[in-house]
């Protein structure tokens, strides 16, 4: 751990550190690509990208959270009752506007009350988001009767299955989300005071951040965000579901930690959730092309995510 | 001969940027009782952390009763019948005494205890230290002495032969150290090995047999005790003349500056009230809980005041939060470095810039990105931050190096007073001094430099006046002319152990 040894390093080494995850996607895309039959299709390029554009979307203020050192997971939840909350109000207003707002309301308001819990009242953010997931999943079916429910108003399906220059607008929503919270974690005071807080919450209060205040605007704009999601999954789907998404926040969680986030806070880039998000897509399109059953998936997948975090760890350990 | 029941055999130890230990060579003989001294940061607690196995020395080795060893971890160390004493008791407050006795190895069969032999042993050994304690007592509702007795009681239950004290007396009342210096005897009787760290001379002159000083990680000396006097202990453990590195010129104090007027808050027992010159340093000494950190916290708005007003330069400021105290150019570098300092995970130039930036950015939203460089770089250059780059994380970095980046954090920003809460803890020799020049550089441009310590030299050194802080209040200010060792820990003393002495 001597200060000689941070100074010039291997050049293959230092990239390799800093490019991680990184690295790791290129291979496997070259090798998917080789050696997975009609991987590079552009229909399956299509298909991987909308398969990723929900967990890239949220993973976007998911790495908000996890750079400040907590999580959440009620985002599933949320998906789930924001578009259940949407499709009922569009159906009753037959409004579009309404109807969206309602389903982005429920997810901010979701969203505040998670802050204010965890900041404020200082609960642990596993327990406080434990809670409102099951709370929020209770409320959809709730408002549903639990069963989908179908929407009328046509125009709003182009949401969801519109496209652009032959690339669908979710894709193009969930690119804009990666540079926009991309630009906001590493150009802004807001991106910088997240980082720090995740880093050390007391040093940061101690140097005038207001740590509350961070808290509670990342875990609204996750609300936000989910509920946004879950609008868009309407749209493609023409319905509100009152059950789907169970697991979602598992899934953005991991892409996030396997991209190489971490858990405790301080440490995370756009980059890493970049990676993280698109080898679990990628690994789970091969798994698919390569017809493997869907119980092995489970399995592959969270092998994955056990080498990843072992990876990382061995690579901090040598830094 | 007998081989020593423990030789240090030239041990060293590095942490990034700094050597904790170079080359200490020493033995502890079986059946005496080794003080080791030396000043705060001369590696004692490095060389400690190496006997208890929660290090492994960088250089040389461990030799127990002549046969080298190698620690893998702290329970290699118990096995080989190594105990350490620390000055926070390992103990688990919430279950028995017997249970604590006991940890780790509590009598069993099939995974279920046997309550009444793990009774009838705790008893046994709580016995052998002249306890008489009920072994289903939960360990919380003993006095600090207590828990310290049944601390050493479990150093027995595990056969320990070497048994080192980190400070043991630093909390007890008069009685309760009687009473250990007569167990740590009765120790010495039973053959043990004892290694005692304390800065109390007495106690070493009254306790010990051999004693072995370090000064900034260097061995001085080992030798018989009895060939020593306390001037020549001391003057081997400071090895200079301390004046020196205080840096000390006397300069003329601005205008009116901090004032505080009866201030109270948690940690405090009586409102404070004090006032320091622009361009004065301003020390604050204390015992550990005297309220001096608390002070300086309520000063800054760290912690929530009941009562009382904060003004600068004739006007009240409103402190609600640290940012109201940073707007209003108050910063405080904090006592616990790690806890409440810096961001351990992140770069040098995001800790220089985590608060300043707030200023600097286009529209108080968008990062100045060359800025943030320059700035990071200039304070570095200017306070001789050893850093490869200010990319390097902080953690990296030596004690003296983070605080250098804190001190930057807040040059970064318009200081009109400084608080700084024990600068130099853990910090080494020349660090120490930069940060000293540093203080008095502070002073010189006007600015109001208000500083907590616990060493006796450091704040007689720096200061220009003195507040003694002693249980929650002020108990008196003295000029620096005034000031001596004698009467600033006459003045902090408790009231009741200074009328027992």
């Amino acid at each position: 751990m001597s200060s000689a040894r941070h100074s010039p390093r291997k050049p293959i080494a230092e990239f390799f550190d800093k490019a991680g995850m990184l690295v790791v996607l290129a291979i496997l895309f070259m090798g998917c690509s080789v050696f997975v039959e009609n991987f590079l299709s552009w229909r399956n390029m299509q298909g991987l990208a909308l398969a990723v554009s929900m967990t890239g979307m949220v993973a976007c203020t998911m790495l908000f959270c996890l750079a400040a050192g907590d999580f959440d997971l009620s985002i599933g939840s949320v998906v789930a009752c924001a578009g259940v909350l949407a499709a009922v109000v569009m159906n009753k207003t037959e409004s579009i506007t309404l109807g969206v707002t309602a389903g982005l309301g429920i997810g901010a308001l979701v969203g505040v009350t998670n802050g204010y819990v965890v900041a404020k009242l200082r609960i642990n953010a596993l327990i406080t988001t434990l809670a409102t997931m099951q709370i929020v999943r209770g409320f959809g079916f709730i408002i549903s009767d639990g069963k989908a429910v179908g929407i009328g108003l046509e125009d709003f399906f182009t949401l969801g299955s519109s496209a652009l220059f032959g690339i669908p607008t979710p894709v193009w929503i969930t690119a804009v989300c990666f540079a926009v919270f991309g630009f906001i974690l590493n150009r802004t005071v807001f991106g910088r005071d997240t980082l720090a807080v995740g880093g050390n919450s007391e040093a940061s209060h101690l140097a005038g951040i207001a740590v509350d205040h961070v808290k509670i605007i990342i875990f609204t704009a996750q609300g936000v965000m989910a509920a946004f999601a879950g609008i868009v999954l309407a749209s493609r789907i023409t319905s509100g579901q009152p059950n789907t998404s169970q697991g979602f926040e598992l899934e953005v969680i991991s892409a996030c930690v396997l991209g190489g986030v971490s858990l405790t806070g301080g440490v995370g880039s756009m980059a890493f959730v970049i990676a993280g998000v698109l080898i679990m897509g990628i690994v789970q399109n091969a798994m698919n092309l390569l017809n493997v059953a869907t119980f092995y998936q489970y399995v592959a997948r969270g092998l994955i995510l056990l080498a990843a975090v072992l990876f990382d760890r061995w690579k901090r350990r040598r830094a | 001969m007998v081989p020593a029941a423990l030789s240090f055999d030239h041990v060293s130890k590095e942490f990034p940027g700094v050597k904790a230990l170079s080359d200490v060579s020493f033995h502890v003989h079986a059946g005496s009782i080794h003080a080791l001294m030396g000043e705060n940061g001369a590696g004692k607690s490095t060389l400690l952390k190496i006997l208890s196995g929660a290090y492994a020395p960088s250089d040389g080795s461990l030799a127990i009763d002549g046969q080298a060893r190698t620690f893998a971890d702290t329970s290699d160390a118990l096995a080989a019948g190594i105990a350490v004493i620390y000055q926070e008791l390992h103990l688990v407050p919430e279950m028995s005494v017997a249970e604590n006795l006991f940890l780790g190895h509590l009598p069993q069969k099939f995974g279920i205890v046997n309550r009444p032999a793990l009774a009838a042993a705790a008893r046994k050994h709580l016995a052998l230290i002249g306890e008489d304690i009920d072994p289903w007592t939960k360990l919380g509702q003993l006095s600090l002495g207590q828990r310290q007795m049944v601390e050493i009681a479990k150093a027995l239950t595990r056969g320990a032969r070497i048994i080192a004290f980190d400070e043991p007396t630093s909390s007890l009342s008069d009685r309760e150290v009687r009473r250990l210096f007569t167990i740590i005897r009765d120790l010495r009787t039973r053959g043990c090995a004892i290694l005692y760290v304390s800065h109390r001379m007495e106690e070493i002159f009254e306790l010990c047999d051999q004693i072995t000083i370090l000064r900034d990680g260097q061995h001085v000396a080992t030798a018989e005790l009895a060939t020593l006097t306390r001037d020549a202990v001391v003057q081997r453990m400071v090895g200079r003349k301390l004046a020196d590195i205080y840096n000390y010129i006397p300069r003329p104090h601005g205008g009116t500056g901090l004032v505080v007027e009866g201030i109270c808050g948690p940690g405090l027992a009586e409102p404070c009230t004090f006032s320091a010159a622009a361009g004065e340093i301003f020390g604050l000494f204390g015992l550990i809980g005297a309220g001096r950190s608390e002070l300086l916290k309520l000063i800054f708005g760290g912690a929530a005041k009941t009562a009382g007003t904060v003004s600068f330069a004739g006007r009240a400021l409103t402190i609600a939060s640290p940012r109201h105290a940073i707007e209003a150019g108050i910063v405080l570098c904090p006592e616990d470095r790690k806890k409440e300092g810096i961001v351990p995970v992140r770069s040098v130039l995001e800790n220089t810039n985590l608060s300043a930036r707030r200023r600097t950015a286009h529209a108080g939203i968008f990062i100045d990105e060359s800025w943030e460089q320059t700035n990071a770089r200039d304070r570095s250059t200017q306070l001789r931050v050893k850093t490869p780059s200010v990319h390097q994380l902080i953690r990296h970095l030596s004690g003296g190096n983070q605080q250098k980046v804190i001190l930057g954090r807040w040059l970064s920003e318009k200081v009109n007073v400084i608080l700084l809460d024990e600068p130099t803890r853990g910090i080494d020799v020349g660090a120490k001094s930069e940060i000293y020049t540093i203080m008095q550089d502070l002073a010189r441009s006007g600015v109001c430099v208000i500083v907590v310590s616990s060493e006796l030299p450091e704040v007689l050194g720096v200061s220009d006046r003195i507040a003694v802080m002693r249980q929650g209040k002020i108990a008196a200010i003295l000029d620096r002319a005034d000031a001596s060792q004698e009467k600033l820990l006459k003045l902090a003393l408790p009231l009741e152990t200074a009328r027992a002495s």
